[in-house]
């Protein structure tokens, strides 16, 4: 079920989801000032939304700095990896009944394989930013993917294995009577946290941590390269919203309101969720991360495949 | 993970809470007297400058804001001909105010003292000197002193017994 | 030597047996407090400051407490520093002396660099409970150099026993009784002593302050020092000099054990402010009109490229004069000294080198024990050796102490063993010279007389040295033999001030007669052996030398030649160039002036009257474009440059590059810095020109950094640019730097000898002259030197200048009988005045004060009634 108008979808898609993602640099700073006692951005137009307008004017005209001693071509690269492999996987996100770019059988595989894509993105910057600071949080970042990547896919096939198809409309509409997110619990947890991992969103932006590595992979970036990299991880935030909402939470399944507005309200609540967790917790040591990963993560999801697995097994038969 | 749950949602409970931030420049904060704000010289009580000039306040400074030049009056009583700060590399630690032997250097309840231009922000005696004793009335250094100035001779500081008569042969 | 073991607080250390306590603790770097105490001037026990626990054995737990100062230093004594009672003691002593001092430490010039604070702190002194009226006293006028502010003294009595006992004053002294003793003079006047400034660095507290520094005051923890010498006479002591915010502030004593030890004259210490002058060349002028560097420099080298003579300086460095050689040629570079001069100095640098007889290091003549002055009023023109002559004559009283086994610093002790005993110290001079109170006998002769009465000594002394000895000659002349062979260190002193070669050949041969014996003679400038041993002909040889143009280096013609002579020789040039620091009226004739740097703005070295290699150092970048002599005369980009070429130029000089180590140099890889690390006012002091601070300048000629940043170890002695250590904020903090209390300085004393003796006697010299004959209506005008006002750059410092006296020519009073109060000489009105003693026939006239400047003298002379 291919949208009867791509253009127009593929237009739509792309504008809402870069909006939004601008958008959310002053949600972000308006939220994560409310849960800290403070106001946030409150000053340039009403509520200070007009703020982002601001960051995004200054933001370019910065200067775009290319480092002398950067691999050039690479460093120019880098930034538009992340924000190119996050936009296509919107491709296959089905926001509404018809509101698709693409209805990919395999949907599910095609937004999981992009996000692997995505990680080139911060290891090509950390290497040819030719920075130790840069390198160290590009090596960081190859080795929390890498650890995360495995489980994260891992916990979706229980979602799978229920709606019986890759294709996300078809898993949408697998949930018209339950929410995955009861029977797949465990993989729905699994999968904010693999989520949040991959998204390089606090608490698990050890590439970047600036109290250790300034900014980690994207020290040397500056002006729109740098705004691309910022853009990437909002629309990484967005994206792994979506596909919680798709997954887990029905998609825009609900009563009353139109399809698109459910969607919108559940991926909003996803979006605040991730905010909310990094204005609440505290970064974890590097080696506690990886232990997490391989060591409860992905037992854990790999019991809940089996579980699922042997349920759906029996219920079948 | 229960902890980590349970931060989630008392964070979350601080929706609830009243903002701490105050709206400056609405909303003015409250400064004690003793703030560390603004840096200015002041006068004693009978109007004069009570900077002596001793260069204490220059060698406390931790990031050498500090310069001047000391000289005197046709009576003895020393001043700064020049007393220079930069306020661009002041750190408003207060180290002057506490080296300050005389009362003359202290730290107001000011801050709102931002320039587009940083030579604006190098002060000369005249952008420092005030028209009063500031925090600390009645101190009036040259009153203790036992150098002689104008208005003073020798034995008539506090506490001093008049000239010794060297001539005199009494025990 | 024997060194005794003393326990100190339990720990076993060695000490020197013939000291005293006090001296062997600082000694050890241990820190006791003390005030009356003075390495040069021994130990009086007035002040009680540094009392200690002494034990009598190890099972006495009680101790008493003792002055360490008066305690010599005993085989297995105990003694503890941190006993409580002894601490507590300590403790009230500073605050019984602050019961009295005022509230003053703000506005006293002495505060930051104040022995009394240092002291205050090391003993924990810190609440006045004592709440009654403090004592005051009304200061004196003492002149213009040292200030006087009574109240804050303490009474240590270590001004009084510098002035009158160490230096020979005796308008300073003690008055009044108990808690009121006041030490001033009995009225207000200059103070007369020519080593008055030393009572700045005597003082422990800021009672005698320097009045120079006052007008620019800086504290010594905001000052930029570098090592400098003395550039007022021919002795190169050595002193730091200290600059602020592109001035020179002050000049203090470098301790340097060999030459100036702890002291200066006043005419080193206040010459300085000629480098303030407002008759600074700062600009370059041409033809009159100020110009910039470039053609100014483009000028002199197309002057350069023609037919030139070069006119070195007594008073300009070796590097420049050397840079100025090279330029124009060695056969075309000529002394900048006048012919008779020029022969004397090379006569006494012939003498030195060839004979047998060494010169003396101050030190050294401190310690001799018999002395002969030939000529030389000492005080006026080589000051800070009369210092060192006046310690001499203590020598030999000093045995009869040694015998009666009284150690030799307990300072009283040994000075009432001695009564009025002095060593014997003789002066041979045409008029009365401030010594004579501390010689055995004065002789005023005339010039030629004084070296009749060398002559004759010599005779005494070595058959073999040629004789002319008259009744009236012997009786003298044998009781200075006696006294100079009986004596264990021997020492003639003589020098050019007469303009006698025939004093000098007299004073050598009394020195070849006496095996063993030294020889010191004074130069009158700051570089003229230096210069006298690049062997350039003297000026007189220029007068007849051809060519189109004459460059000038730091050199006043009119002060060395009579006008008329100068005027001549000037015009014969179709160009005159002229480098100089200070205006003259040579530079005023010149077609080109080139501002030269002074000496706190210059590197350089200079070779003292001693034959001592000294490097003196940069204390403040000089404003573009003055810059050193040798920046402007040559292309050399470095000092070890330049150094290089002299040394391969003229190999004898080669030792002068030496005298301190090259720019290279680094301590654990870092310069030495010029300011102390507490230096204020980094981002302020500039700020209103631009706030961006500038970056320290670089110093490319030596290892010394223009910033606090550097090593905070001991640099090398001639690299030392101030002395500081941890709760030594005063010059005090010299004990910790040096080998030996009052010794050589922890790496060596600055400087290197590069005159040294022969080892055979060259044959006497026998041309004696005939005695003086006075003329009738003709007076022979005798050169008479003043310590303030005969130098030519000290003269341009306010203190000095106001301390110069008048013009004025002096008679015996017999003579001057016939006069009235003034007369006509050389075509001008005069004073007179009248010296007792001045032998008939002689006239003095003051040196270096105009209309004397420049004349060659002794010359004879008409005087007659104003007309």
């Amino acid at each position: 079920m291919t949208s009867p108008y791509p253009i127009l979808s593929i237009l739509g898609i792309l504008i809402v989801t870069l909006t939004l993602a601008a958008g959310l640099i002053w949600l972000e700073r308006r939220l994560l000032a409310l849960w800290q006692d403070r106001y946030g951005p409150n000053r340039v137009g009403p509520f200070g939304l007009l703020q982002v307008l601001a960051d995004m004017i200054k933001i370019f005209f910065k200067e775009d700095w290319i480092p002398p001693f950067a691999d050039k071509a690479v460093f120019v690269a880098a930034p538009a990896i992340i924000v190119v492999t996050v936009l296509m996987s919107f491709a296959v996100v089905p926001v509404a009944p018809g509101i698709i770019v693409s209805d990919l059988d395999v949907g599910l595989l095609f937004v999981l394989a992009m996000s692997s894509l995505g990680v080139y993105s911060v290891v090509l910057a950390g290497w040819s930013s030719d920075n130790k600071y840069a390198l160290l949080g590009g090596v960081r970042a190859a080795a929390q993917m890498l650890s995360y990547e495995v489980f994260m896919g891992l916990s979706l096939m229980g979602v799978v294995l229920l709606a019986g198809s890759f294709n996300l409309t078809a898993i949408v509409e697998a949930q018209r009577n339950l929410w995955f997110v009861a029977p797949q619990f465990l993989g729905f947890v699994l999968f904010l946290i693999a989520g949040a991992a991959e998204t390089r969103r606090l608490p698990f932006d050890l590439p970047e941590a600036e109290s250790e590595l300034i900014a980690g992979f994207h020290s040397e970036y500056s002006g729109m390269k740098f705004g691309m990299f910022f853009v990437g991880e909002y629309l990484g935030v967005i994206l792994i919203s979506c596909l919680i909402t798709i997954l887990f939470f029905g998609g825009w399944l609900g009563p009353v309101l139109p399809p698109i507005v459910w969607f919108l309200i559940k991926v909003m609540f996803f979006i605040a969720f991730f905010i909310l967790m990094r204005a609440a917790l505290p970064r974890p040591r590097f080696d506690q991360l990886m232990s997490w990963g391989w060591k409860l993560m992905l037992p854990l999801a790999l019991a809940n495949l089996l579980i699922t697995g042997a349920v759906v097994l029996a219920w079948r038969s | 993970m229960f902890s980590v749950v349970r931060t989630i949602w008392y964070v979350l409970l601080h929706m609830f809470h009243k903002r701490i931030t105050v709206q400056y420049p609405d909303e003015k904060p409250y400064l004690a007297p003793r703030y560390r704000g603004r840096i200015i010289l002041s006068r004693d009580p009978d109007g004069g400058e009570r900077c002596v000039a001793c260069y204490l306040c220059a060698a406390a400074c931790p990031v050498d804001c500090i310069a001047l030049q000391a000289t005197e009056d046709p009576t003895g009583r020393r001043y700064p001909e020049f007393f220079r700060i930069n306020f661009s590399r002041c750190i408003f630690c207060g180290f002057c105010e506490e080296a300050c032997p005389t009362y003359a250097i202290q730290l107001t309840p000011d801050f709102e003292m931002g320039e587009y231009q940083r030579p604006n922000l190098v002060y000369e005696k005249e952008d420092l000197l005030i028209n009063g004793p500031g925090k600390y009335p009645g101190y009036n250094f040259w009153r203790v002193c036992g150098v002689q100035i104008g208005g003073k001779d020798k034995g008539e500081a506090e506490n001093e017994g008049p000239p010794v008569d060297i001539h005199s042969l009494l025990p | 030597m024997k060194m005794a073991t003393v326990y100190v607080d339990g720990r076993a250390y060695e000490m020197d047996p013939k000291q005293n306590l006090l001296h062997a603790c600082l000694q050890l770097r241990m820190d006791l407090p003390y005030f009356c105490w003075h390495p040069a001037m021994g130990s009086v026990g007035a002040c009680r400051q540094c009392a200690v626990k002494q034990f009598k054995d190890e099972s006495d737990q009680h101790g008493r407490i003792v002055m360490a100062c008066m305690t010599p230093v005993a085989e297995g004594a105990r003694i503890s520093i941190r006993d409580p009672e002894a601490v507590e003691f300590r403790q009230a002593i500073i605050e019984g002396l602050m019961l009295n001092h005022p509230h003053d430490c703000p506005v006293c010039d002495e505060g930051g660099e104040c022995h009394l604070q240092d002291m205050t702190v090391m003993t924990g002194h810190d609440y006045r409970r004592y709440t009654f009226e403090k004592r005051t006293f009304r200061n004196q006028y003492l002149g213009p150099l040292v200030n006087h502010e009574m109240n804050r003294c303490i009474q240590c009595y270590r001004c009084v026993r510098f002035y009158r006992e160490y230096a020979g004053g005796n308008d300073l002294n003690s008055f009044s009784l108990r808690n009121q003793v006041f030490f001033g003079r009995d009225r207000d006047g200059v103070l007369e002593n020519e080593f008055a400034g030393n009572l700045v660095e005597v003082c422990p507290t800021g009672v005698f302050t320097d009045a120079t520094l006052k007008r620019h005051y800086t504290r010594k923890w905001d000052l930029q020092m570098a090592p400098s010498v003395c550039v007022h006479c021919g002795l190169g002591c050595n002193i730091t000099a200290a600059e602020r915010y592109g001035m020179l502030r002050r000049l203090v004593n470098r301790y340097n054990g060999e030459v100036n030890g702890y002291f200066l004259c006043d005419r080193g210490r206040f010459g300085y402010e000629f480098v303030n002058s407002e008759r600074r060349v700062r600009q370059p002028v041409l033809r009159g009109k100020p110009a910039s560097a470039e053609p100014a420099l483009e000028h002199l080298r197309e002057l350069a490229g023609g037919s030139v003579i070069g006119i070195g300086s007594p008073r300009a460095s070796l590097e420049s004069n050397f840079a100025l050689r090279s330029l124009v040629g060695a056969e075309r570079f000529y002394a900048g000294v006048p012919g008779a001069q020029s022969r004397l100095l090379k006569q006494m640098v012939d003498v030195l080198r060839n004979g047998p007889a060494r010169t003396p290091s101050l030190r050294e003549i401190e310690h001799c024990d018999a002395v002969l002055i030939l000529g030389e009023d000492v005080t006026n023109t080589a000051p800070r050796m009369a210092l060192s002559l006046r310690q001499s004559v203590r020598q030999q009283p000093a045995e009869i102490a040694e015998r009666m086994r009284v150690p030799l610093w307990m300072d009283h002790p040994v000075r009432e063993i001695a009564q009025d005993q002095k060593g014997p110290l003789f002066i041979a001079t045409p008029s009365p010279t401030r010594l004579d109170d501390a010689a055995a006998r004065s002789h005023r002769a005339a010039p030629d007389d004084v070296a009749r009465l060398g002559f004759a000594v010599s005779h005494l002394l070595d058959q073999g040295a040629p004789a002319d000895l008259p009744d009236a000659l012997r009786g003298p002349a044998e009781e200075i033999a006696q006294a100079l062979k009986s004596a264990k260190r021997p020492l003639i002193v003589s020098g050019p001030s007469l303009g006698s070669a025939a004093i000098i050949q007299a004073a050598a041969n009394v020195a070849w007669a006496l095996p063993g014996a030294a020889l010191a003679f004074t130069a009158p400038e700051s570089n003229s052996i230096g210069l006298s041993l690049m062997e350039a002909p003297a000026l007189d040889a220029a007068l007849a030398a051809e060519a189109d143009t004459a460059i000038i280096l730091e050199n006043d013609l009119y002060r060395r030649l009579p006008a008329a002579v100068v005027d001549e020789f000037l015009a014969r040039f179709r160009h005159v160039a002229v480098l100089d620091c200070v205006e003259s009226a040579t530079t005023a004739k010149a077609e080109l002036v080139l501002p030269a740097a002074a000496f706190a703005e210059a590197d350089g070295s200079l070779v003292n009257s001693e034959g001592r290699a000294q490097r003196f150092f940069q204390a403040l970048l000089p404003t573009a474009p003055i810059q050193e002599s040798w920046r402007w005369l040559g292309e050399w980009e470095t000092l070890d440059e330049i150094l290089g070429a002299m040394a391969s130029a003229l190999p004898h000089l080669a030792t002068a590059a030496s005298a301190a180590p090259g720019a290279s140099f680094r301590m654990d890889g870092a310069k030495v810095p010029r300011s102390p690390h507490r230096y204020s006012g980094r981002t302020a002091m500039l700020a209103q020109i631009d706030v961006h601070e500038p970056k320290p300048p670089e110093d490319r000629d030596s290892p010394l950094s223009f910033s606090m940043e550097g090593t905070p170890d001991q640099p090398p002695s001639a690299l030392q640019p101030f002395f500081w250590t941890p709760g030594w904020n005063s010059i005090q903090a010299v004990n910790k730097f040096q080998e030996e209390i009052a010794g050589p300085l922890r790496q060596g004393d600055a400087g290197v000898r590069i005159l040294e003796p022969g080892s055979q006697r060259p044959p006497f010299f026998d041309q004696i002259p005939p005695p003086f004959q006075a003329r009738d209506g003709e007076w022979l005008l005798t050169p008479l030197y003043h310590i303030f006002g005969s130098e030519e750059l000290s003269r341009l410092a306010p203190g000095i200048a106001q301390l110069s006296p008048q013009p004025y020519v002096a008679l015996n009073p017999e003579e001057a009988g016939q006069f009235g109060g003034e007369v006509d000489l050389l075509g001008q009105r005069i004073s007179l005045v009248r010296i007792a003693d001045l032998p008939r026939g002689l006239a003095g006239v003051p040196v270096g004060i105009p209309p004397f400047a420049g004349l060659d003298l002794p010359m004879w002379s008409r005087i007659s009634r104003p007309s």
